[in-house]
């Protein structure tokens, strides 16, 4: 049932709103609203019990496991946002001064230095909203690089064929041409193709690493070097950054630009698909161009740096500064882990990554690329089950909702077909993966025995499979008032 | 200190599994020469207890003022049970709706929240949310040029937050679009109309047509759209959402209405938190949907014909369309959208408007006491919503310097973005002011401005 179908004209909530008693006569009466719009008028009981019953209709970390690859869905400690939600930091406006914000302005500064480690680059960011600004903010970083040096005609961004969706599409929004680079079959990029595509034209070159296949890129140095050479730079996507964090550095990489998401590593909530945080991380020659503002200790007091600052600056990405409430959960995770903590998550979500794959391996399950180590994520491949009995991926992944699991990221990477992207997280035990291999391996026998049933799965969750063609042919985005 | 749950015995059983000797074995694969990465400057990790005492101790140190600041987020009034629900987990950690069966309740909401806000706005369609009202702008006009394929102009008139302004340039630079600002008339603090009038027809993409403008003055928003449409440019209305519970909406605006509207939904049940997270809005007429970025949640049917949620046209996305998707966002504010959602139902459309009505109202109050002081004026005489200026005869930071160590945030100083305007100072009273609170206000801002005409300037005090 939806809300509005609850409301009732004239119910009101009189101890959440202002008497009636203001003065209005002020504003013309033309541009006053004539009808009210459509928001449910309810009772707070109400209220509260509607969007409680529909919370428990999630998935969500807190009530099941959720190896969604390449999206890190790991625990997310209530400490995070418990000490973010204190009343100093959720009620200082934004355009208050740099003094009455040295609180905030302090854990800031130190997050700035804590990524800055991590990433071994020489300065950080925060400011990028999500992943995918983030993105935006670095590949526009590189642009205005080859801008200032006057080398106007590097038009093209190379990106692997196994990339993110938001890497072509960030390049498309910087103004550039994507060149797409082929993986070879052991997962590692084609670096003969990338020395035949680079060139005079090359930007610059937007890499995973662990890529997107769930591999270490074992020539990352000589993928640097040939793009360096021919004059561009390399951009780090750090959505894998968990698997890496206190073992290797995006800058020891030779990385020139990098982003992070946040709320993957650094555990700040998905929220239902936001809000994230991409801070971005640079080298010495792109450091100009970080876009504003940041926080910069000035002899003891902490101030944004803004336009004057920084002339080179790519600009403002957002009206203030950033996601801050997400920034300070990242912050308080950061201190809880520390340093040998943050070593031992990307050692541990590896461990766990590497024994799953192992006892799907032992249990028959076809890998995409089975000679290769698991980093923190791996890939499954169930082409020879659909060819077989007709049951795809994604009748699997239903399947997998019935038996209490979230499905794994499907159909991603585009060039491994029928694919499972399985991301367990370092924050789960042994017992839940195992439990995942057994559904995942009764629900193959369930394919061959029975595919239909598979194929119509799933069966126990709120609904059943969705008709996601009518949804788009009969679009239907806002409820109407019935007539009558 | 992870939160890693394994036992050593456990840690042992998979090592033997996976038949590795140690951990390091499973990076083998990385070359020798990198795996150089001890952490140097990160702190060793602490526990819950140390972490809170840290945090309370930093939230404390910035202190509780009375905040007169508005320009583009405002505090208002959150019902408890807005958070309290928002943090439950299945909320808060679960992720976008790809699996639509395992996301009902998410994707419920968004359906919920698409009406609400696209009924509030008076247009077709909502999205289910963009990063925040500035970005939120800046696809607006990517997604009007793109409607209008061969035109590049976009007119943004200087009456938008410069900020806003900013933003877009950083964001369409690249993008072979032209931003056009128009000045505004000094003395009324609106767009000026005739600058508008003066563009070819059929040679401008969109006109961004703001209510309340910055300045919190309402535009004449009905001879604004129909000049616009007059050009053939598609209006993009950028709106405060609680003034729309009161104001006539962007889709009823002069003859056809807006376009395209986005604007800041931070209003909407989301503290101010020093800049985010927030949430931008963007609506549209149906025939641009599928020009406009973001999440949208379609109502459907499942298999037995019952009825369902899904994420829908997705063809317009990176993960579908990659280099030729409208814009490369990928994550919503779905949280902040929960927040808004929970917001609205529990105010209802009578709650909402009687914010908006005492917002106006004590921002009434709050000019009248400011001009009564010497030497503070209005700077417009023009209707405004909940955000006005005043001119102050000496210069505006000093005077706010002073007022804030009095626990008192003023307002905004004007002077740099608007130097045409003197010594402006934009300031705001929402619902959430009191009249003892504005009467303090004046008090002291009455006896800086007279201290310091007799002996500038006013001696410095430590906030407490």
């Amino acid at each position: 049932m939806l809300i509005f179908e609850r409301s009732r004209t004239g119910c009101t909530n009189p101890s959440q709103a202002p008497d009636d008693d203001s003065d209005i006569s002020g504003i013309p009466t033309s541009l006053l609203r004539a009808e009210p719009p459509i928001i449910p008028s309810v009772s707070e009981l109400q209220t509260i019990r509607h969007y409680t019953s529909l919370s428990q209709k999630n998935f969500s970390i807190d009530t099941n496991f959720y190896p969604l690859g390449s999206c890190t869905m790991k625990y997310n400690p209530r400490a995070c946002n418990k000490y973010a939600m204190l009343p100093g930091f959720l009620n200082r406006h934004p355009g208050s001064s740099d003094r009455t914000g040295q609180g905030f302005m302090a854990c800031m500064y130190e997050l700035q230095e804590i990524l800055r480690d991590v990433t071994g680059m020489a300065a950080v960011s925060l400011s990028p909203l999500a992943g995918a600004q983030g993105e935006f903010t670095g590949v526009a970083m590189i642009r205005a690089y080859h801008d200032a040096n006057g080398d106007d005609q590097r038009d093209q961004i190379l990106v692997p064929d196994a990339a993110h969706g938001t890497n072509p599409a960030t390049a498309t929004m910087c103004g550039y041409q994507v060149r797409e680079i082929p993986t070879r079959p052991d997962g590692d990029v084609d670096l003969d193709s990338l020395r035949q595509t680079v060139g005079p034209r090359t930007a610059g070159l937007m890499l995973t690493n662990p890529s997107t296949l769930g591999v270490f890129e074992r020539q990352i140095l000589e993928v640097a070097h040939i793009v360096h050479e021919a004059g561009g730079l390399l951009y780090y996507d750090g959505a894998n950054l968990n698997a890496i964090m206190g073992k290797v550095k995006p800058g020891d990489m030779e990385f020139d630009v990098i982003h992070m998401n946040l709320h993957k590593t650094f555990s700040t909530p998905h929220g239902g698909g936001g809000p994230g945080a991409g801070p971005v991380g640079v080298n010495e020659r792109l450091r100009p161009f970080l876009p504003i503002p940041y926080v910069i200790d000035d002899g003891g007091e902490y101030r944004w740096a803004v336009e004057e600052d920084c002339p080179l600056s790519i600009g403002r990405l957002s009206a203030f500064m950033g996601n801050a409430g997400v920034l300070l959960r990242a912050y308080v995770y950061a201190r809880l882990l520390g340093r040998e903590g943050m070593q031992r998550v990307a050692e541990h979500a590896t461990l766990n990554a590497n024994y799953m794959m192992r006892c799907l391996e032992d249990k028959g399950v076809e890998m995409a690329y089975p000679g290769r180590r698991a980093t923190h994520e791996f890939i499954v491949t169930l082409k020879s089950l659909k060819d077989e009995t007709g049951v795809s991926a994604m009748d699997v992944a239903k399947r997998l909702l019935d038996k209490g699991y979230h499905a794994p990221t499907v159909y991603f990477p585009l060039l491994v077909p029928e694919c499972f992207l399985i991301e367990p997280t370092e924050t789960e035990s042994k017992e839940e993966l195992e439990g995942f291999v057994e559904a995942l391996v009764e629900i193959l026998k369930e394919a061959k025995a029975d595919p239909e049933m598979v194929k119509h799965a799933p069966y126990t969750t709120p609904v059943h499979r969705i008709d996601e063609v009518k949804a788009a042919r009969e679009l239907d985005v806002a409820w109407q008032i019935p007539e009558n | 200190m992870p939160f890693i749950p394994h036992t050593e015995e456990e840690i042992r059983q998979m090592l033997d599994a996976i038949r590795v000797s140690d951990i390091d074995e499973l990076f083998s694969e990385i070359p020798g020469d990198l795996h150089s990465g001890k952490l140097t400057s990160v702190p060793s990790g602490i526990s819950e207890m140390d972490v809170g005492r840290i945090m309370l101790a930093r939230s404390r140190q910035d202190g509780h003022y009375i905040n007169f600041i508005g320009g583009g987020v405002y505090e208002h009034h959150i019902p408890a049970a807005v958070w309290e629900l928002t943090t439950r987990g299945e909320f808060y950690t679960a992720y976008t709706p790809y699996q639509a069966e395992a996301s009902q309740g998410t994707l419920q909401l968004l359906y919920e929240y698409q009406t609400m806000m696209s009924s509030l706005m008076a247009l077709d369609v909502s999205n289910a949310s963009l990063y925040e009202g500035a970005s939120a702008l800046a696809e607006a006009v990517l997604a009007a040029a793109r409607a209008r394929k061969k035109l590049n102009k976009v007119v943004i008139p200087r009456t938008v937050n410069p900020r806003y302004r900013k933003v877009v340039e950083s964001i369409v630079r690249n993008q072979r679009i032209e931003l056009v600002e128009i000045p505004f008339s000094v003395t009324e603090g609106t767009i000026d109309i005739d600058v508008l009038r003066a563009f070819d027809k059929g040679s401008v993409a969109a006109v961004v047509v703001p209510q309340p403008n910055y300045f919190g003055l309402l535009e004449d928003v009905d001879t604004l759209t129909d000049a616009a449409h007059e050009l053939d440019a598609l209006v993009i209305g950028l709106v405060n959402p609680t003034a729309m519970a009161l104001l006539r909406p962007p889709g009823r605006w002069g003859a056809d209405g807006a376009d395209i509207v986005v604007g800041e939904g931070q209003p909407l049940g989301i503290p101010l938190s020093s800049g985010g997270p927030y949430m931008g809005f963007m609506c549209c007429r149906n025939k641009y949907v599928r020009q406009i970025p973001g999440r949208i949640v379609g109502r459907t049917r499942d298999d037995k014909g019952n009825e369902g949620f899904t994420l829908t046209l997705q063809a317009r996305e990176q993960h579908i369309r990659r280099s030729k998707a409208t814009s490369n966002i990928c994550t919503n504010q779905g949280l902040m959208v929960v927040a808004a959602t929970i917001y609205m139902s529990l105010l209802g459309p009578e709650g909402l408007r009687r914010v908006a009505a005492r917002c106006h109202h004590n921002t009434n109050i709050l000019l009248a006491k400011l001009t009564a002081i010497d030497g503070v004026y209005r700077c417009f005489e023009t209707p405004f919503f909940h955000e006005s200026v005043v001119r102050l005869d000496q210069p505006v930071t000093d005077v706010l310097r002073a007022i804030e160590a009095q626990g008192i945030n003023g307002g905004i100083d004007l002077s740099e973005d608007y130097p045409e305007l003197g010594n402006a100072l934009l300031t705001c009273a929402t619902e959430t002011r009191t009249v003892d609170e504005i009467e303090n206000y004046a008090t002291h801002l009455d006896r800086i401005m007279s201290r310091r005409s007799l002996d500038p300037p006013c001696a410095e005090k430590v906030a407490g």
